[in-house]
């Protein structure tokens, strides 16, 4: 597999990464109250299994998916659901959502594990059941259910398995963590997904600015009976976004409405490919991970390993009288402002950024674009983002598109690079959120205009079917007295009508 | 505990546009410094009369805008175009001139069309060509470049009172402007370049400020403020297209480095046409503008009426700039 040279576009924001990196992967003492979101992952919220009341136990499911986009939730701890109810999530608008909130126990007690003793002995389709069972997400960031990545159809044989540990986003280490203490983990999940891929190549793509995990991936991938390539490429940002990334290694564009594995490629983060692992060989489901805890503001920077479910606030140390300017989810790239502490980790959960004072700009004030086109020589999808800018701002949605505002990434580098520092992936976000709104609107619009439609049918077809019933009648009673002239049918009329007035005695009536 | 809510990205490169337009600036520097050795504190005195009625034209926009003036006097934008407006100037240009023209520039073709970033035309070329024909005696006195001698007076300079018969003394054509007159008049392009007026390569003092020029437009290319796709392309057609000329009749037509070493060339090609408001932004739009800069000039300096062309085929091809955009958008990744 040769070097296919790096993606168009790019950028080099500062490392920071360092601060993360002085120990080893730590573990954290298991709060009193943990709390689970039913909605950890892309596609539909899971369905809650328990009440209030219930005991359950470490790793036992508390919501099932729901449809075939959705992944279960299983309990991070031993303890007694006390409440099923709306709490706040990390989410950037502060929202609640539902969740099992349970208290601990103290005890930790596993429920019981179900290893696969021999996964090769499994079909593919059975494999991918038992990863899905075990709630396993993507944990890079995106939260796809990885079992349907592990299910391509008979149409998209998958060549390339490619392991992304790229870990572009400055801050984040907690894969580069994974990679330099668990590469077993990871090659041992990488052996799993080779088989349920029937995948004919294997790669392992990591940034060159991490040569501790470069050595630790190269050295456990030896003892493999098939060849895998460490793959190391260059340090820029967004190396790690899956479709640049799988540029990079193999030189082929996804399509852009298209999947990976429409080209005979699938992609797992490093950290997902390890917990695969810990289920087929444990029988763990996902319920903690590896997470980054950093900034200027946090005392406690370094790398945890953190169950699921736990605040915010139980985790982050602050300095002294020092409350963070900014607190971050996710990276300074991608990641998304936390309006409070009091919000659980998930399972999408790689980094918690307590912001110094000062380290990141917080300024809210903006100048006009000057076309300068640094932006468009930064994005790495090739977009104008000036001028999905200028659409975006003047609400003409229908431009906006035509400039494929839909392929955009939301990575950032054009706002980063921006000299009037316009917010230019809000500006996207708002966007895609009022061309969604508006689809949704003409769809309700749709569907009543078809049901009135329907309606002023079947009226239509009603009144019709009453014409021509009538006229058959008619037709009926005049074919019934073929010979009779208008004449003879008046004379008879009056007839009838005298017939009537005359009062007359029916028997048949007063009987 | 309340935490301010926003959107990422949070990171930023720390790239301001203030910080770009005092790299222009300074990038202007080396050729006015060339362009004062030669002909004094004139085009000194200009560039500062110029930016001061700019930033006044700004500020009385802004008054009546109801917007924060030193937040959008601080983007540096009326300096750039102050100095590239003023550089235009003869060094004799009264200050009213400068002042009507500069303030033409920032009120009427910049902030009339909404400001920053929202004008058609570039400001400093359409003032140039407002003043050249309105005020077409004041336009054409240039002088002889005498370099820092005593027949240039600063303050005689300001309060306008270098009498005719004196001016008359030590008026000059430029280069451009004599050959222009003297070949139409069928004198033998070989004989006139033979002038000293004509230095040793197109024009005495104007190659030096083209070499200045040209040094503070690498150094743009260099800190990547401006791609190398206009300068290239422009300067490539005019040598070109006035060589293609020259080759056809050297008699009658000048050799492709006078072209490009007098008039605005070369700060056009590098500081003017590369004015990313009002220049295309995609790499071929940015060729097809260079190369249509390069013909207008070079047709309006052999058959226009005016000596140099360079203000009139910018703001020409500044018309055309949105439909250049419009048809050379890249391919996005993933499209094929």
């Amino acid at each position: 597999m040769g070097r296919h040279g790096a993606f168009r576009g790019g950028v080099h924001p500062p490392q920071h990464k360092t601060q993360s990196l002085s120990a080893s992967i730590q573990s954290v003492a298991m709060p009193r109250i943990l709390t689970v979101p039913l909605h950890q992952h892309i596609g539909t919220d899971a369905i809650c299994l328990v009440k209030p009341g219930d005991h359950v136990l470490k790793g036992e499911k508390l919501a099932r998916a729901d449809g075939y986009v959705s992944a279960p939730v299983h309990a991070p701890t031993s303890g007694t659901v006390i409440a099923v109810e709306e709490r706040p999530v990390p989410h950037p608008s502060a929202l609640y959502s539902l969740c099992v909130v349970i208290e601990s126990d103290g005890k930790d007690t596993w429920t019981t594990l179900t290893p696969a003793e021999d996964y090769t002995a499994l079909n593919p389709s059975a494999l991918r059941n038992l990863l899905r069972e075990a709630g396993i997400v993507g944990l890079g960031g995106a939260g796809f259910p990885s079992y349907i990545k592990l299910n391509p159809g008979l149409d998209n044989p998958i060549d390339t398995l490619i392991l992304n540990g790229a870990e572009c986003e400055p801050y984040i280490t907690c894969d580069d963590a994974l990679m330099r203490e668990r590469a077993a983990e990871i090659i041992g999940g990488l052996r799993i997904l080779r088989h349920a891929l029937q995948a004919q190549q294997c790669v392992i793509a990591i940034e060159d600015n991490k040569p501790a995990a470069i050595a630790a991936m190269e050295k456990a991938a030896t003892n493999v009976d098939f060849p895998i390539h460490v793959q190391v490429i260059k340090t820029i940002y967004p190396a790690g976004s899956e479709k640049q990334l799988i540029y990079t290694i193999t030189g082929k564009e996804v399509p852009s409405n298209g999947l990976p594995l429409h080209i005979g490629v699938v992609m797992q983060n490093v950290a997902t490919t390890a917990a695969v692992f810990r289920r087929i060989a444990y029988g763990e489901p996902l319920v903690s991970r590896v997470i980054t805890i950093t900034g200027g503001a946090a005392v406690n920077a370094g790398n945890y390993r953190v169950p699921i479910g736990v605040a915010v606030s139980d985790l982050l140390g602050l300095k002294e009288g020092q409350q963070p300017a900014l607190l971050l989810m996710g990276g300074p790239m991608m990641g998304i402002s936390l309006p409070s502490m009091q919000v659980p980790v998930i399972k999408t959960t790689n980094c918690i950024i307590a912001v110094g004072q000062g380290e990141m700009p917080v300024s809210l004030s903006f100048r006009a674009c000057i076309r300068c086109g640094a932006c468009a020589d930064v994005c790495p999808v090739s977009l104008l983002p000036q001028q999905m800018f200028w659409y975006a701002r003047g609400r003409q949605f229908d431009r906006v598109q035509e400039y494929k505002l839909f392929d955009c990434i939301e990575c950032g580098c054009c706002a980063y690079v921006c000299p009037s520092r316009i917010p230019l992936v809000q500006y996207y976000r708002y966007a895609k959120t009022e061309i969604w709104a508006q689809e949704r609107e003409k769809r309700k619009s749709d569907a009543a205009r078809q049901r009135f439609e329907a309606r002023q049918e079947r009226l239509e077809k009603e009144k019709r079917h009453r014409e021509e019933k009538l006229k058959k009648r008619k037709q009926a009673l005049l074919d019934k007295s073929p010979a009779a002239d208008t004449n003879q049918s008046i004379a008879a009329a009056v007839a009838r009508s005298k017939a009537k007035k005359t009062p007359s005695v029916d028997p048949d009536r007063h009987s | 505990m309340s935490l301010p809510k926003l959107s990422s990205p949070f990171l930023h490169s720390g790239a301001s546009v203030t910080q770009i337009m005092l790299q222009v600036l300074a990038a202007l520097v080396p050729g006015l410094a060339v362009i004062s050795w030669y002909f004094g504190p004139g085009p000194l005195l200009n560039i500062i009369v110029a930016m001061i009625f700019a930033l006044l034209g700004e500020a009385m926009v802004m008054v009546l805008r109801a917007r924060a003036i030193v937040f959008h006097l601080s983007d540096g934008s009326a300096l750039v175009t102050a100095a590239l407006f003023a550089v235009a100037l003869p060094p004799f240009t009264p200050w009213w001139l400068t002042a009507i023209g500069v303030m033409f520039a920032v009120i009427v073709v910049k902030q009339l069309f909404g400001g920053l970033g929202q004008n058609i035309f570039n400001p400093a070329m359409a003032a140039y060509a407002m003043v050249l024909l309105a005020f077409p005696k004041e336009m054409a006195a240039w002088t002889w470049p005498y370099g820092l001698s005593e027949k240039f007076n600063a303050s005689a300079y300001l309060l306008q009172q270098i009498p005719d018969r004196v001016f008359d003394g030590i008026s000059q054509a430029t280069p451009l402007d004599d050959f222009d007159i003297r070949s139409t008049a069928g004198e033998i392009g070989d004989v006139i370049l033979r002038g000293d007026l004509y230095g040793t390569a197109g024009g005495y003092a104007w190659e030096t400020i083209a070499l200045a020029f040209f040094l503070g437009g690498c150094w743009l290319l260099y800190k990547r403020l401006i791609s190398w796709h206009i300068p290239v392309s422009l300067l490539l057609t005019v040598f070109l297209v006035s060589g293609a000329w020259y080759i056809a009749d050297p008699n009658r037509y000048a050799p492709p480095t006078f072209h490009l070493l007098n008039g605005a060339v070369v700060i056009g090609a590098f500081f003017i046409a590369t004015d990313p408001v009002t220049a295309p932004f995609t790499a071929p739009g940015k060729i097809l503008f260079g190369i249509g800069v390069g013909i207008l000039t070079v047709f309006i300096r052999l058959w226009g009426a005016f000596p140099d062309g360079v203000a009139f085929a910018v703001l020409l091809m500044n018309m055309v700039t949105p439909l250049l955009d419009q048809f050379s958008q890249p391919r996005v990744f993933g499209h094929r």
